[in-house]
């Protein structure tokens, strides 16, 4: 069903009025025993990398230093160039309205940040965190060079990762909230 | 004629096709025929004049954790993992040999990224930062004093029943095809309570909930939902959880697919948009036929299947057996359960077992005359808000069937001569 996008937006937000005004009504009171959590304290244990950049820390990495290490730390579970291992294809796959694609990060994922944010979390398998930001950077330069999406040598940092656009940005439906 | 009489007279004729037999039978003669199926599907001999040797010497002594009988050993979850690395993958609840609508702590099922942390009570906290007017920081010690709440639901993996969409169907028990969604009662605090005490700011639309364990899973909650019914839960079926569902804490989103009820959760940084982790754009979207994906699919629609008999179990010659089955909805109650003998042509309603409750597993029973001839079952359940669950091949022409997740097609069972059964599509 098309409908006007001014008229969905209205329609969502009342809708998101009528649950948050409902919510705040029905939340009972507490102790309060929480403690003042600091600035500081906050973004120490903040890893979450948004679409925009917020949250990227310094550093910076290029293909050619990721190739090392994705070589060493991902390729035994993850494949040569990010393709043919037993975990997720990273790189190449057919069209996505053809038989059984592949959903690599250069054919199906929508945010360069998103890699970024996964690599730091989770990976590598045996050895989450254990990787410096400098490391992750060229990591996620180099799965987004074997795609075809940056050069060997184009350095990846806080500013440049989120403005690396990758194919399929535009290629998702929002089901939540406009129709649930 | 007594009215009990009449009664049993009238509800004895077949009300729909291939044997299916009124719902009533069951609710007024329960005991009776309830105990006849029960022989008919087992086997079992009633007869035992004979002192057994447990009746003779003393038992064993008390436990501190009780355990099930060592006879029911094959009422185990079913383990699916990554060979390269065993904490990475899922585990299923044995739905076809459950009962009644609340699943066992030990087997409700697993979907692990990382495997499960053996987190200390005492160094763990749940942190809410972002968006908030003052960050706060809580002890699991502070949360226990918080005012708490229970209620029974299903926890879903958005990629249940996904076999659905493969070409042939799957032929394995309905638990180890279906059982990655469990039920139970969670008790925790309303989520709206920490929020409304951080000081939850008006721009906040998002919560990116993570968890503490090695794969710091974290994904994206809308506000809306964490301010409705989003419970942080601390005990599931009246004791702490386990390890492998979230302890210290997690959160449930009753309803919404079970990737977002973030197991041992540690903290909720507020923020305008979506982070847009992995686990909410490369996973947990749907492709669909035209190459664009469905995202933020949160609410599990409409599901039902017949746990009993189901492919696994035999029927012992024609006769009378009871038809028992689940049915769930994420978007409320279920209104009506219909089950159908002859493999769709008409449809007999069953019986919902009380309590029948929001976003819950509702246990369904329908009694059936077998003749022994082929046919197949199936059953189609329809929620409160007027959702029915599709039929395979509509689910297919309008999804496709690349799409993985949200698979909540009709399931049949073929019923062959000699009392098998197999999964089919039809």
């Amino acid at each position: 069903m098309s409908m006007p996008e001014t008229g969905r937006k209205a329609i969502a937000a009342l809708i998101v009025l009528c649950l948050f005004g409902a919510g705040l009504q029905a939340a009972p009171e507490g102790p309060r025993l929480g403690k003042p959590l600091s600035g500081a304290d906050s973004a120490a244990m903040d890893i979450n990398v948004f679409p925009d950049g917020h949250g990227l820390p310094a550093g910076k990495g290029t293909a050619t230093d990721g190739k090392t290490i994705y070589d060493t730390q991902c390729a035994t579970c993850h494949g040569p160039k990010g393709s043919g291992g037993s975990a997720g294809e990273l790189a190449g796959g057919s069209a996505l309205d053809g038989p059984h694609p592949d959903q690599t990060i250069g054919n199906y994922w929508p945010y360069a940040t998103t890699v970024f944010d996964f690599v730091r979390r989770s990976m590598p398998l045996n050895a989450p965190r254990s990787l410096s930001d400098d490391q992750i950077y060229a990591v996620t330069a180099y799965l987004l060079q074997i795609n075809g999406l940056i050069g060997e040598t184009t350095e990846m940092n806080a500013k440049t990762l989120p403005e690396v656009r990758l194919p399929n940005r535009e290629g998702f439906l929002r089901i939540w909230p406009s129709s649930p | 004629m007594t009215q009990d009489n009449a009664l049993l007279n009238d509800v004895l004729l077949p009300v729909a096709g291939g044997g299916l037999l009124d719902r009533r039978l069951f609710l007024q003669r329960s005991l009776e025929l309830g105990a006849g199926a029960g022989l008919l599907l087992t086997g079992m001999d009633a007869s035992g004049a004979e002192l057994q040797p447990w009746q003779k010497t003393p038992g064993a002594p008390f436990s501190h954790y009780g355990q099930p009988s060592p006879h029911e050993k094959e009422a185990i979850r079913w383990v699916s993992a990554n060979t390269a690395a065993a904490g990475n993958g899922i585990s299923w609840t044995p739905l076809h040999k459950l009962e009644g609508m609340i699943t066992p702590n030990g087997l409700h099922f697993e979907r692990h990224h990382h495997g499960v942390p053996q987190i200390n009570p005492d160094r763990h906290r749940l942190n809410l930062h972002g968006l908030f007017r003052n960050p706060v920081s809580f002890s699991v010690d502070d949360l226990l004093r918080d005012p708490l709440v229970s209620r029974i639901c299903v926890v879903e993996c958005g990629g249940n029943s996904n076999a659905g969409w493969h070409e042939e169907p799957i032929q394995t028990p309905v638990g180890y095809f279906h059982g990655l969604a469990s039920c139970s009662e969670w008790t925790g605090i309303p989520l709206s309570t920490l929020l409304d005490e951080a000081g939850l700011q008006p721009d906040a639309r998002w919560l990116i909930a993570e968890g503490a364990d090695a794969a710091g899973m974290n994904i994206s909650i809308p506000v809306e939902k964490a301010l409705d019914d989003t419970l942080v839960a601390l005990y599931q079926n009246g004791e702490r959880l386990r390890p492998e569902n979230g302890y210290p804490l997690r959160l449930i989103l009753p309803g919404w697919e079970a990737v977002l009820n973030v197991k041992w959760l540690h903290r909720l940084q507020a923020a305008r948009e979506p982070v847009m982790a992995r686990n909410e754009t490369a996973k947990y979207t749907e492709l669909q036929p035209s190459g664009k994906a469905r995202q933020f699919t949160f609410i599990m629609d409409a599901k039902s299947l017949i746990t009993q008999p189901s492919p696994g179990y035999r029927l012992h010659g024609p006769g009378l057996y009871q038809i028992s089955g689940l049915a769930w909805s994420g978007r409320g109650k279920i209104r009506k359960v219909e089950v159908s003998a002859d493999g769709g042509k008409s449809w007999a309603e069953a019986a919902l077992q009380e309590p029948v409750l929001s976003k819950s597993f509702t246990r369904f029973r329908l009694p059936w005359r077998w003749d022994g001839s082929p046919l197949v079952l199936k059953s189609r359940a329809i929620d409160e808000t007027g959702h029915q669950q599709p039929e395979r091949a509509a689910l297919v022409a309008e999804r496709g069937r690349n799409g993985y997740f949200h698979y909540n097609a009709i399931v049949s069972w073929a019923v062959a001569p000699d009392g098998s059964l197999s999964h089919v599509y039809a």
